[in-house]
């Protein structure tokens, strides 16, 4: 972790028809550190990642990203510059099976000009990175279309469609939501992985106990504010955070 | 348990599998696999122009021309999610352009094919541009707008001589420069088509059928990619009208006409839809037959309807779906 700031979010406010999705929300992100979002459902997490990303404008407030303003930039100039996500209702391509899932990625702009102009053999690349996510080689799995993959696959999918693009943040919306205990144990090592690597994540999570395994620091949310920061042991104790969200029997 | 309940099963016939390799180079059985449908096409395509007579000769020109059409509609729809119902606009946009260039400076149909295949559909590019960004029925309903749109212009603005249209152009030297013309540019199409989907470029596009935000999050502008896809399929269409003004020598606003339109789209669904092939098999299919029940009168429309409901009731995977599944797979009933 090299503790510098990439990803700053300053004041950003946003309401969908009188409903404040996020009423005033700034954090830090720093290089190599895994941030930790939760909150109760409805605190505005899912916007938030919207906003960073592009694919939502936010009313007022601006994001930086290494000192360069990339709010009212579009969704697909942000992911150029490194900043992806996956969605929390996964979107995988359907209709292509799994490893040219990843074609579309390996052949974005940002991919060429870091690998340097033409690609090799992308095919081996796409198995390569479907390997390395925990997609078995040479078991049909790479080969099956995407609608006939299992919800486990297809969220290391979303994941692996963010790895492809060798970017420097992935933002992870609720990768571990409705996976199995097992499927998550699997799914643990691998974020680490990518910590180790250099990747800069953000994961809003509901499953508390696998987030704080990992995560570094997380941030509260409640009603579209930040409600709490600090490491997950700092966070948890806050009386303020157990009653919003854990509920009061939990206090 | 009623009697009789059973179920289809299916099964890729090991063939098949083979042959989605390099297996396929294996010997000449796969090779004959592969390679059999292919040439049925294309010989049955070339070959029909020898056995024709004069009339339906013309009626297979303007089948390719649809067939052309019938093409872009799949493609955008089924590749890229683009439902366009501006056929029309394209052959408008070609037949208009080569026709005038042919009109008021005398060049040839060898020039002025090309030009106005380029230039048509750069110009329905621009023009379908701005309705990019929008999906489905809302971009349909305004790509139908268009044909309809130029028709007024052309008619208030008096253009082009307005609503006579112009006469005389030049026409091909016969009959067979006609259809060989169309049909090689049909067949050439086709397979460039086939190709092109499952190249990257085409996965992209497929990609931005399947779920747009998620091209758009790994880094791809998709509008750059709905561009390239309306460019690739007015060439065609713009080809089909450039062409169609040369084979009749006249030029009018009924080569806006709604048929073109229409027309593609229900030989999209006679043909399958997604199968490239489908489309333009349908097209040879339906505009003979359109030509045929012309002896019916008013009645025809009616006729015409009632297959193509039958179509969509009955077997609305389309035709060439179920060739290729009764080609590729076995089927047996199994006692449920």
């Amino acid at each position: 972790m090299n503790g510098e700031v990439i990803l700053r979010v300053r004041g950003v406010r946003k309401s969908f028809g009188g409903v404040h999705a996020i009423s005033d929300m700034s954090l830090d992100l720093a290089g190599g550190e895994i941030l930790g979002v939760i909150g109760p459902n409805g605190s505005g997490k899912t916007t938030l990642v919207n906003i960073i990303t592009g694919f939502v404008k936010p009313d007022s407030g601006e994001v930086f990203f290494r000192d360069k303003r990339i709010t009212g930039l579009q969704a697909h100039q942000i992911a150029d510059l490194g900043v992806t996500r996956t969605f929390q209702i996964m979107r995988p391509y359907h209709s292509l099976s799994a490893f040219k899932n990843l074609i579309v990625p390996l052949n974005s702009p940002r991919v060429r000009r870091t690998r340097g102009g033409r690609l090799g053999d992308r095919d081996a690349v796409a198995i390569d990175i479907l390997e390395e996510i925990g997609f078995e080689r040479d078991a049909y799995v790479p080969y099956k279309t995407a609608s006939s993959l299992p919800l486990g696959y297809l969220k290391r999918l979303e994941l692996a469609r963010c790895i492809a693009l060798r970017p420097e943040i992935i933002i992870c919306d609720e990768i571990f939501s409705g996976l199995s205990m097992a499927e998550i144990v699997t799914m643990v090592p691998l974020m680490e992985k990518l910590q180790i690597e250099g990747i800069t994540i953000m994961m809003i999570e509901h499953r508390l106990r696998e987030l704080f395994r990992l995560a570094n620091r997380a941030i509260v949310m409640n009603f579209g504010e930040k409600l709490a920061e600090g490491t997950p042991e700092e966070v948890m104790g806050n009386d303020k955070v157990r009653e919003a969200y854990l509920g009061t029997e939990a206090a | 348990m009623v009697a009789g309940e059973r179920r289809r099963e299916r099964l890729d016939r090991g063939l098949k599998v083979r042959t989605e390799s390099l297996y396929a180079l294996s010997s000449w059985r796969e090779m004959a696999y592969l390679l059999t449908p292919r040439l049925l096409l294309i010989v049955g395509l070339l070959m029909l122009p020898l056995v024709l007579s004069m009339y339906w000769q013309r009626v297979l020109c303007s089948a390719g021309i649809y067939a052309l059409l019938a093409l872009g509609f799949d493609f955008l729809a089924q590749y890229v999610g683009l439902v366009c119902l501006g056929g029309a606009f394209f052959i408008g946009a070609g037949g208009y352009i080569s026709g005038a260039l042919n009109a008021y400076l005398g060049w040839p149909p060898a020039l002025t094919i090309p030009i106005a295949t380029v230039a048509g559909a750069l110009i329905s590019t621009l023009v379908l541009l701005p309705c990019l960004r929008l999906r489905g029925i809302y971009f349909a309903i305004v790509s139908f707008m268009f044909p309809l749109l130029a028709v007024f212009i052309i008619v208030a603005l008096n253009v082009f001589r307005g609503t006579e249209g112009i006469s005389a152009l030049d026409t091909f030297p016969n009959i067979w420069v006609e259809q060989y013309l169309i049909l090689g540019v049909v067949v050439f199409s086709l397979f460039a088509m086939r190709r092109l989907v499952n190249e990257d470029i085409g996965l992209i596009m497929r990609g931005i059928r399947d779920n747009d935000q998620a091209v758009r999050a790994s880094g791809i502008n998709i509008t750059t990619y709905k561009t390239k896809a309306v460019f690739i399929a007015s060439l065609m269409g713009c080809f089909g009208g450039a062409y169609l003004s040369h084979l009749y020598g006249w030029l009018g606003i009924s080569l806006f006409a709604m048929d073109f339109s229409i027309l593609p789209i229900a030989a999209t669904v006679l043909g399958g839809m997604g199968t490239l092939v489908g489309p333009v098999l349908g097209a040879f299919i339906l505009t003979p037959m359109s030509e045929a029940l012309r002896g019916f009168g008013q009645l025809r429309v009616v006729l015409y309807c009632l297959i193509l409901i039958g179509f969509i009731v009955y077997k609305p995977e389309g035709l060439m779906n179920y060739l290729q599944r009764k080609y590729h797979q076995f089927e047996h009933w199994e006692e449920v």
